[in-house]
This record gives C-alpha cells, structure tokens and sequence, in this order.
C-alpha cells in the first residue's frame, strides 16, 4: 500500500483541511472549465440569447447551429486535411527518426557523435526563426498549396526530439541481443527490422502521439505555407469561419466546438498514453 | 560490439596503415549500407529545411527583397537599425518577457501549489488532474478563439458579467492597456495544466522516508515543504521554468486570434511581429532580421539557462 499512501505519511486529512481543498480545487475547475462549456452551449442558442444570457442552458435549444455545420462539406474537408497532414507527418517523422536514431544508438562511425549534436541543435529554435527563407524554398520547390509542403517542414522540425527520444530508447536496450544476432551473421538492417524496432512500440508511440498532436494543432506552418482554402486544416479554417461570421457568435462557437471535439474524444479515450507521450517529450 | 569493431580503419593503432585487415573490411561493409541508406533522408530533410533557411536568414537580413528573383539590394546593417529602433519592436521583446514573468510568477506556483494538493489520496484527484490538464490539448488557435469570445464586451461572458453587475461592459482587448494582461491570463488558463503535470511527476517522485522523518522530528506542513519538499522538487521547477521561456519565444498562435498583436500594437511577440512586419508584407529581408535576432535570443537563453541553472541536472 505505499505506493497509495499519502504526503502526509498515511494520515487521513482532517475535514478541514479536505473542504479547503476542495474549495480551492472547484475554484480552479470553475476556471478552467466555464470558457469551454459556455463556448458549447453557447453554439446552441440564438443570436439574441446569447446577447441576453451569455451563461445559463439555452432556453430554446438551436439544434440546427450544429446540424447546419456538421453536413456541410467545409467542416469535412477541414477535418480530412489535418487528418492526411498529422497521419503524414507521422509516419515519415517516425520512420526517418527510428532509422536515424539506430545509427546513432549502435553503429559507430567518424563524425557520428557530430551528427547527432547537428540534429539535436534543432531543438534550440522555433520553425518561426527562418519561416521566411523556408517558404521560399518550398515555394522554389513547387510545394505551395500541397500537403508536401506542410508536412516536410513539420517533419523537420520534429525530428530533432524524435531522434533523441528514439536513440535514448535503443541505447538502453540489452547489449546481449545485438551480439547475439551479429555472431549469427545478422546485418545491421535486417537485424534492425527483427530485433530493436519490434521492441520499440511504446517509444513509436510516444513520437507518434507528439507528432501528431503537434501537426493536428499546428498553425503557424500552414498559414505560411497553404493559399488555397480547400486545403486549409481546421485552425485555418477555424479562424476563416470566425472571419466569415463575425457578427454570428453562436454560429462561430458550434464551429469552434465542433472541431475541438475529436481532440477531446481522443483525449479520454487515450488520456494516459497522450499524458505520458506529451510529458515524456517534455522531461527527457 | 567491441572497440576494435566500432574504429574505422583511419585509426587502426596495431595494423600498417596501408594493411586494412579483413575483418575491418568486412564491418565497414556491414555498416555501409544501414549508413547509406538509414541517415540520408533525416539528414537531408533537416539540412534544406531547417538549417538551410536559418543560414538563408542571416544572408537575406542584409537585402531589401521582396522575395522574387534573387535578392540585389544590398542595404547593409539597416534592417536591423529599423527594427530595433521600431516602437513594435521595443514593445515584442518586451511582452516575450511578461510572459515568461507571468509564467514564472503566476502559472508555476500555480501549478505546483495545485500539485501539490492532487498527490494526496483525495477522492475525484484523478478527474481534476485530467480537467485541469484539458486546456494543453486544446490547439492554441482554438484556445485564443475561445477566449476571445469570453472577453467580448456585447456577446460573451465578460460582457454578461457586466451586465450582470450593473456596469459598463469593458473590452478588455480593445484598450492597449489591459490587452496583454487579459493575453496573458490566457497563457496561463492554457498551460498551467501542463506544468502541474511536471510537479506530479516530481512529487511522486519523492521519498516518502525523508517526509516520515521530517513528521517524526515533528515538522509543521509549512516546513514540510519549505524545506523536504521544494528542494527536492528543484530540478523540476527549473524545468519548468524553462519550458515558460522556450514557450514565450515561440507564442503566436494563441495572440492571432485574441489580437492579431494589436491594439496598437500592445500585444506583439517576437513571431507575432515577425509574421505582421515581415511575412505578411512579404518583407524577405525584414522579416530575416527578425528571425535572427530570435534564433540568437534563443541561442543565448537554451546555452545560459543550461549553463546556469540545469548544471547539476
């Protein structure tokens, strides 16, 4: 039962202590939770409801503010272009960070402590620093108004972390299994196939779940990068719809609502390995 | 693998350097090929696409260039002059550090004193933990946007809240002088959660034998925490801290809907100003030089705050 125990060695909180705690924890909640579901419910009033009566349940519950969006094909067409984006971005930040960080984890060559140190420097500044330049060159490279051009850059910047988690992750692996398999005359790729990558899954997880909620949020990129409106992902689309319907709040926050949803769906769905993924990335 | 394997031949101490033995031969083989073929394609992707421009930023901050053709306009250290004499400017780097103040000041105390509270065996500690921790996974375009609405003087809370009190609705980001404090009210709403997660991770990662004894030479809680606790959990408040200035450097996404970085310009950042002053004017060489200047902000603070704070971690 340690593990269970309390910070004050096992004693039961006295009621007290309890309600103060309680109080305090309710107070934050409150603050953390009011914006969002007065932003959900708020998509179900009218107009001059919500003129009226910001806080509160809608007294005549506007269902066709949600119906209206959920059918309509610019919600979809948004919703799929973040989907391709982040699926893209993880499979090549995954693939090319696992291949990478096996170099780095067990094969020896001159230069390679250099290399990993060229990789991790990418750690150190925000895609912001050279957006510039970089939109040039994928504007020279013929990629403006692509997913390409969206997800190559957000694959560069990730592989910097990706590869420093991955490699950590190899190197801790048992050093028996590699000479095992080399005195079986096993090459380096096919053993990398078999043995390291199989054992891999929860840090191919982790990488995973970071890049794809990096892609599935990411703004800045996009904005840079995309013109065409039917290729916008939804933090695009979110801010044009705003644009659009400014003066129609109701309408905005069911938009808004309606495409934070799958974040949350999928965040109670998978709340401990997202927990897990998003903080590993952060401490180690 | 031993150290006779992992030398390339170059370095071969025993064997003439003209006699490469058989066996380096055939490990260098072996390696070639997971070399040629695993490195490559994260190499190159990072090289054109992330250190490539950086190195073309610093080249472009020298020209006047609208990005077409090839830059041929040299105009020497001016955009630089420019910037930094520009009042937006001045005001960015300024609110980067509110930010990181606010972060350090308000959201870090915050969340560990929230922490602090989660670790106890209280029941529903689970369900705030994951409330609290909500807002992180919320995309910070989705966040601003959400926040704009509750600070709207006619339609959103702010506004019935007035209402509700009887008084003049105010707007918070309309006036210059409460804008980056209702921005950064946001920022915390946003992240607090995230670094309330850290202190968990850390306070569970206390021995609870140092508290025990602490209770047995009769501690107040107060002195608990002073002095078990908050020395313990020093490597992850400077962690902590850290990500609050690596966050600050890269805000943009959450001003953009809030403020677009207005009103006049109150509530810039370095990348807000980057993106108005320089992409959205289409600005190359401008637009460059600010991006210097926050690679080399960055630069400094990732070496000095290692240097500084993170010695022993």
């Amino acid at each position: 039962m340690t593990s269970l125990q309390t910070q004050e060695g096992g004693r039961r909180l006295d009621i007290r202590t309890r309600t103060a705690i309680y109080a305090a924890l309710l107070l934050v909640a409150a603050f953390v939770v009011v914006p969002l579901v007065t932003t959900a419910l708020g998509g179900f009033k009218t107009f001059n409801e919500l003129r009226a009566n910001p806080f509160g349940l809608p007294g005549d519950w506007q269902w066709q503010n949600y119906g209206d969006i959920i059918v309509s094909q610019r919600y979809w067409l948004q919703m799929w272009n973040s989907l391709v984006m982040a699926l893209l971005t993880v499979v090549l930040t995954v693939t090319f960070s696992a291949m990478a960080a096996f170099v780095f984890a067990h094969v020896t060559f001159v230069g390679s402590r250099f290399l990993l140190n060229y990789f991790l420097l990418g750690l150190m500044f925000p895609a912001a620093t050279g957006i510039l330049p970089l939109f040039i060159r994928i504007r020279d490279l013929g990629l403006i108004d692509t997913y390409w051009g969206v997800v190559l850059p957000q694959v560069a910047f990730g592989l910097g972390m990706s590869i420093l988690l991955c490699r950590n992750y190899f190197r801790n692996m048992p050093k028996e299994l590699f000479d095992a398999a080399f005195v079986d005359g096993c090459g380096y790729i096919r053993f990398f196939w078999y043995v390291p990558l199989p054992l891999a899954r929860p840090i191919i997880a982790t990488v995973g779940i970071i890049a794809f909620v990096g892609s599935w949020n990411s703004y800045i990129i996009p904005l840079i990068m995309l013109n065409d409106e039917r290729m916008f992902p939804w933090p695009l689309g979110v801010m044009i719809y705003q644009g659009e319907y400014a003066t129609e709040w109701q309408l905005v926050l069911a938009f808004i609502t309606l495409t934070i949803l799958p974040t949350f769906i999928a965040f109670i769905l998978a709340q401990r390995h997202v927990i897990a993924g998003l903080t590993a990335g952060a401490v180690k | 693998m031993t150290e006779t394997m992992q030398q390339p031949a170059l370095s071969a101490p025993q064997a003439a350097p003209w006699r490469i033995s058989q066996r380096r031969i055939v490990a260098f083989r072996k390696k070639f090929w997971v070399l040629v073929l695993f490195l490559p394609p994260a190499l190159l992707l990072f090289t054109t696409l992330v250190v490539l421009p950086m190195g073309e930023a610093a080249w472009y901050s020298f020209y006047r260039w609208n990005g077409y053709g090839l830059p041929t306009e040299w105009i020497g250290w001016r955009n630089y002059e420019q910037m930094f004499r520009h009042g937006a400017f001045q005001q960015a780097l300024i609110n980067n550090a509110w930010v990181i103040v606010a972060s350090i000041g308000v959201q870090v105390p915050l969340a560990l004193w929230l922490a602090t509270m989660l670790v106890k065996k209280i029941a529903g500690a689970v369900v705030f933990r994951l409330l609290f921790f909500m807002p992180f996974i919320l995309a910070d375009v989705a966040a601003g946007l959400i926040w704009s609405f509750v600070y709207e003087g006619d339609y959103g809370l702010a506004g019935g809240i007035a209402k509700f009190l009887g008084v003049q609705a105010p707007f918070l980001l309309d006036d210059p002088n409460t804008a980056m404090s209702a921005v950064l009210a946001v920022i915390v709403w946003k992240y607090f959660g995230f670094h309330m997660m850290l202190f968990i991770a850390g306070l569970q990662a206390i021995d609870r034998d140092l508290l025990e004894a602490a209770d047995i030479d009769g501690a107040t809680r107060w002195q608990k925490f002073r002095y078990v606790t908050l020395p313990m959990l020093a490597s992850t408040v400077r962690l902590s801290a850290f990500f609050a200035i690596v966050g600050s450097l890269q805000m943009f996404d959450m001003i953009m809907p809030l403020t677009g970085g207005g009103p006049a310009n109150a509530t810039q950042t370095m990348v807000t100003y980057l993106y108005n002053f320089g992409v959205a004017r289409m600005q190359v060489g401008f637009g460059s030089a600010v991006g210097v200047v926050l690679f080399v902000i960055c630069v400094v603070m990732a070496f000095g705050y290692k240097r500084i704070f993170m010695r022993n971690d």
